[in-house]
């Protein structure tokens, strides 16, 4: 749950409150909110964290983070079941 | 530099790494606060990279580690209760209570969930008006406006079925906790990035100077973290200590004042214990009184709870970068991930974790056939 994770922000849903838009994290999309960088457009770069958006990214940098970050199995986790990996830790899966 | 080549710009990392042993005349060390960092120094050798004179100590950056026992045994008692949906990240599954961890609670019949956000728990509640959803709202100054997010949203749906279980947690105050401990080796800071990201730098400035440690404010990748050890080292050799900003791209002066304003409408001050580590002032948040309803200690009775933590543990020390995990006689014996006798052993941030996973030599591994062999446990972000 440390991670905080780049995203594209894919769409916005203006009528959401709190508001919310979809994120895309290198192929994986999830909703999240958008109340704290709430000027935010679609096509832009966000650090999302826990399903929030915290502050804006430049693109360049944002790539270079998920291309890190898909390299190293993190966005796995980030995405993943909790519960296999549980499992697979506790040697009962 | 047999990591370097895993570098996402090899000759960029080597160019800094050059300049780091150019400018370390002296023997510095410094602590990485941010769990994360932690990983990313371990997993890619950054500390085995660096010139001798430079040293990296672990900091408590990890909210899972710190959580204390007795908040771990009571979210394990409010879960196993019946009528509770008891929802936490993914982190707290397996982290050891007195004498189990969530992962036994699901087990034992607990309706444990994970969600990836507390909005997911706020839904859960929505979802099921005849349940108690309680969500485990632990975390660093990076995840508060999450959570004062979902409780302010409960009270403004006036959902009454939805609490937090709260173990919040701030880094000044354990920066200085760790400055004034009397053993402190602690020469300058890589301030963690993405706190900084939503809380800014303006409480730092004060801690570089009545320390006079500089602190950079760092971000997690190979590179940011190359970079973060480059300027603080310049600094020190300077005799300077300043809070200087090497995440530019994440963190503004001013960090993210619609976050900071949610928190202190949600969230007021108070010490809190941190596990291993004891009490420290000021160093947590709790719900404020407008919000107390919402206080999962105050919904539930859990004040007969008795901890006991196992005493072959030294997670403490490693927490407050005392001793390195491999230092700990417990570890990689009857310590390891799959069973744990720390949080720091199974949390995705945890320094014991880390060093079990990527680490290497030092590490007391059984023996076979003349290599180390490890248990099969997935990688940890």
């Amino acid at each position: 749950m440390c991670l905080a994770v780049p995203g594209k922000v894919v769409s916005i849903d203006d009528s959401a409150d709190p508001l919310t838009g979809l994120i895309d994290f290198g192929g994986v999309q999830k909703q999240a909110c958008l109340e704290y960088v709430s000027d935010v457009k679609v096509g832009e770069y966000v650090i999302v964290h826990v399903g929030f958006a915290l502050q804006r990214l430049d693109e360049e940098s944002a790539l270079a983070s998920l291309k890190l970050f898909e390299e190293l199995g993190l966005l796995e986790e980030e995405f993943g079941d909790a519960w296999e990996q549980a499992e697979k830790e506790a040697g009962t899966a | 530099m047999k990591y370097i080549d895993e570098f996402n710009d090899p000759q960029l990392a080597r160019r800094l790494l050059d300049e780091i042993r150019a400018t370390a005349t002296e023997p510095w060390a410094l602590m990485e606060v941010c769990g994360g960092q932690t990983h990313s120094i371990i997993r890619h050798g950054i500390d085995q990279l660096l010139p001798e004179q430079v040293e990296l100590i672990h900091g408590p950056g990890c909210p899972v580690c710190v959580t204390p026992l007795e908040v771990i045994d009571k979210a394990l008692e409010i879960a196993s209760r019946p009528g509770v949906i008891f929802c936490s990240f993914g982190d707290m599954l397996r982290v050891p209570g007195t004498d189990r961890d969530l992962f036994r609670v699901k087990g034992e019949g607990g309706d444990v969930r994970v969600v990836y956000s507390p909005l997911d728990a706020l839904e859960l509640a929505r979802g099921n008006p005849d349940r108690e959803v309680v969500f485990f709202a632990i975390g660093f100054e990076t995840t508060a406006p999450a959570n004062a997010m979902a409780v302010h949203q409960a009270r403004r749906l006036g959902l009454s079925n939805f609490s937090l279980l709260v173990s919040h947690v701030r880094v000044p105050p354990a920066v200085e906790a760790i400055m004034t401990a009397p053993e402190c080796r602690v020469q300058g800071f890589l301030a963690a990035g993405h706190v900084c990201s939503v809380m800014g730098m303006a409480e730092y400035p004060e801690l570089a100077e009545r320390f006079r440690v500089p602190m950079v404010v760092t971000g997690f990748e190979p590179l940011d973290i190359l970079e973060g050890i480059r300027r603080a080292v310049r600094q020190l050799e300077r005799g300077e200590h300043r809070v200087e900003n090497a995440y530019p791209r994440a963190v503004r002066e001013e960090g993210n004042p619609a976050a900071v304003r949610m928190i202190e409408e949600v969230f007021e001050v108070t010490d809190r214990n941190w596990r291993g580590i004891g009490r420290i002032p000021a160093s947590g948040w709790r719900l404020t009184d407008a919000f107390r309803a919402y206080d999962a200690e105050h919904r539930f009775d859990v004040s007969g709870i008795r901890t006991e933590e196992p005493a072959e543990c030294r997670a403490g020390e490693v927490l407050q970068g005392l001793i390195k995990p491999t230092e700990c006689a417990a570890f990689g014996t009857t310590c390891t991930p799959r069973t744990p006798l720390g949080a720091t052993m199974v949390s995705s941030e945890g320094a014991c974790a880390a060093y079990y996973l990527y680490r290497r030599m030092n590490a007391p591994a059984v023996q076979t056939g003349g290599s180390a062999q490890r248990e099969e446990v997935a990688p940890v972000a």
